[in-house]
């Protein structure tokens, strides 16, 4: 009873004295200040609160008020700063939210300031992380942001021959008899498989190839084998893989098994199928300018330009990046969405994480591309 | 007394087997498919007639003393078949087998429908061997398996079918185009078409141009090691590596050639490859 009075006097103490001496927070470069959003209509008194007021309006569509927020409106255009946050092209922006962002102040100098900000996207096809650093001046006692836009050149008005491959096939109908030809499901083969431990996680890469002369669809499945012989697991390449394959085309594929260690595992069995289905080979998609470098984020990825060669705007684009050691073993595949839709003839930055397990053991790399293109009516 | 006992048992097991065999109908052993006949009876009055076989079964009023006709159409199915007479609460039985009648179909399998050129054994021709009335013909028939390519000697095999299945292996040829595999018997013929597609690209060869744009890089005409060009749409990657790091593009072999234009503005190393196939490497300078 006596310990309780003691602990109800020293709360009630404490309190009492917060309220005496407050502490102010400071915003001190390098810390993390805190989850942004929701920041709605919030205050602009300080430039992490200026960033955070902004993407606040961002997740809630007003993007009047979030254009209102930007220092920088003789530069960008309304509409240019809304396809740049919102997407254009039916790009996967265009499919995706602000789910939720961190902001940090990197530094602060009288009316200048450089916050950071770590946007979680929430996309059709999971999340993704944006990182923007943004420049935020003072202006008439409120902090506004200087928008980075990144311009999207207009393509001039032009026509494109293409001339490239279609395949369409013809099945066995249902009437034909038994034993009537059929065409047959393409040859595909695995050339490499790699069992890799990544962290908690098992991991299967590799690389499977199209031998066939016609286009085929292809998906990886792998069954873990315990020791005594039992299955452990299932999975397959979902969207790790690009799954049409044109005739002597080589794709990437990883299977990953969540939980499992390399020790519990006897065998993998490995199975490619294969679908004929009709495909085109346009567009071609050039991957220009690969090169490693190291992130804002202190991270190393794989950088380059995506250049679509066709005159079709490629709306999603997948970027696959296989890593081999010095043996030609693939050892690392990993994959990121381009959020910006590949307009014809016009480069589009990439970069794809680089596990800090693989950074040392990379002898060399290739970068492969799916993609989406919305059908047009 | 034991030997009495052992003897009368042997009598009653014989005269039980006498009047087992004197209800048995007198139906042939084996009869062809869809081909008639007649079972004898004796006595008189009427009985009911009972054919069940493996697709087929009728029940009708017949009178004793004549013959029971079987028609064709109630035996096509090649299998075994039973006839029962039942009168006066007793039955006969009889049963007997029906065999396939002459080859009048082949069922054809041929695979794959592509197959690369100069594969040992790569094609594979099964036939299944049926008569009119489609019943697997187990008696052993000789199918003729021919491979015909235009501008080329048919090669030909014959075997014996076993079971009803003849199947047999033969090599692609060395030149691309469409091949009829055909099998015969008798008068029966079946065509299937087999695809022969070039093979892994061979001697694969780039040369480099710069151009006002960058560097236009084509190969020489892709062809596979019996000259075959290979099929348009195989996938050609060309990958450069210059100061700014590496580019690669994929581009599809039109016309037995595949090239792209990389814009590539200092001196690059340009290599090319399909699928597991690696081509030669090119050096191009900078721009002037």
């Amino acid at each position: 009873m006596k310990l309780a009075v003691v602990l109800v006097l020293a709360t009630v103490a404490l309190v009492i004295l917060g309220f005496i001496f407050p502490v102010h927070q400071a915003t001190t470069p390098g810390i993390v200040s805190g989850e942004a959003l929701p920041g709605v209509g919030g205050s602009t008194n300080t430039p992490e609160a200026a960033v955070r007021s902004l993407l606040g309006d961002v997740q809630a569509h007003d993007w009047s008020r979030a254009y209102s927020l930007l220092a920088n409106t003789s530069d960008v255009p309304k509409e240019a700063f809304i396809h740049d946050v919102n997407g254009n092209y039916g790009s996967l922006r265009t499919f995706s939210s602000l789910e939720g962002s961190r902001t940090r102040v990197l530094n602060e100098n009288g009316d200048q300031a450089l916050v950071r900000a770590d946007m979680h996207w929430s996309t059709a096809v999971g999340p993704i992380y944006d990182v923007r650093e943004l420049k935020v001046v003072r202006d008439n006692g409120s902090w506004k942001v200087v928008w980075p836009l990144e311009k999207q050149p207009n393509v001039p008005p032009q026509v494109v021959p293409v001339n490239y491959l279609r395949w369409d096939v013809i099945y066995r109908g249902p009437q034909d008899d038994w034993g009537t030809q059929n065409v047959d499901s393409p040859q595909v083969r695995i050339v490499s498989m790699n069992a890799v431990q990544n962290g908690r996680n098992l991991v299967i890469v590799g690389e499977v190839v199209n031998e066939d002369t016609v286009p085929a669809f292809v998906d990886i499945n792998a069954i873990l084998t315990g020791k005594n012989g039992q299955n452990l697991d299932e999975e397959s390449s979902f969207d790790k893989i690009q799954h049409t394959l044109l005739p002597k085309q080589v794709s990437p594929y990883r299977i990953d098994f969540p939980g499992y260690n390399l020790s519990q595992v006897k065998s993998v069995r490995m199975e490619a199928k294969a679908m004929l289905v009709p495909a085109s080979a346009d567009p071609v998609i050039a991957v220009l300018n690969q090169h490693e470098q190291t992130n804002v984020l202190g991270r190393k990825v794989l950088s380059g330009d995506l250049l679509n060669e066709s005159g079709r705007t490629v709306n999603i684009a997948q970027v696959l990046a296989t890593y081999y050691d010095s043996n030609g073993k693939v050892i690392w595949v990993s994959d990121g969405y381009v959020d910006r839709a590949l307009l014809p003839q016009t480069p589009e930055p990439f970069s794809v994480d680089m596990p800090d397990s693989t950074v040392g053991q990379v002898q060399s790399y290739r970068v492969t591309v799916n993609h989406y293109i919305r059908q047009q009516s | 007394m034991l030997r009495l006992l052992s003897a009368t048992c042997l009598a009653v097991c014989l005269c039980a087997a006498t009047l087992v065999a004197a209800q048995q109908l007198q139906v042939p052993a084996t009869i062809t498919a869809g081909s008639g006949f007649a079972i004898p009876t004796t006595g008189s009055g009427t009985a009911t007639f009972y054919l069940v076989g493996p697709s087929y079964a009728t029940k009708r009023e017949v009178n004793l003393g004549t013959e029971i006709q079987v028609s064709p159409r109630e035996v096509r199915s090649a299998g075994r078949y039973i006839a029962i007479l039942r009168h006066d609460g007793s039955s006969e039985s009889g049963s007997f087998y029906v065999l396939a009648a002459k080859p009048a179909s082949l069922s054809f399998l041929a695979h794959p429908s592509r197959v690369p050129v100069a594969q040992h054994d790569g094609i594979i021709g099964v036939a299944f061997v049926f008569d009119k009335w489609h019943n697997l013909v187990r008696q052993p028939q000789t199918v003729d398996f021919r491979l015909q390519a235009k501008d080329a000697a048919a090669v030909s095999q014959s075997v014996r079918s076993r079971d009803g299945v003849a199947w047999t292996l033969m090599n692609s040829g060395r030149k691309a185009g469409n091949m009829e595999f055909i099998a015969t018997l008798g008068g029966v013929e079946e065509k299937r078409v087999i695809q022969q597609v070039a093979s892994d690209p061979c001697h694969l060869q780039i040369k480099a141009e710069r151009n006002p744009k960058g560097v236009l890089v084509e190969t020489e005409p892709v062809r596979d090691c019996s000259g075959n060009p290979v099929s348009d749409g195989t996938v050609v990657t060309f990958t450069a590596t210059d100061a700014q790091g590496r580019s690669t593009v994929d581009v599809p072999v039109k016309k037995d050639v595949a090239q792209a234009e990389l814009k590539l503005a200092g001196p690059a190393t340009i290599s090319v490859a399909s699928g597991v196939v690696m081509g030669n490497e090119v050096r191009v300078g900078g721009q002037p």
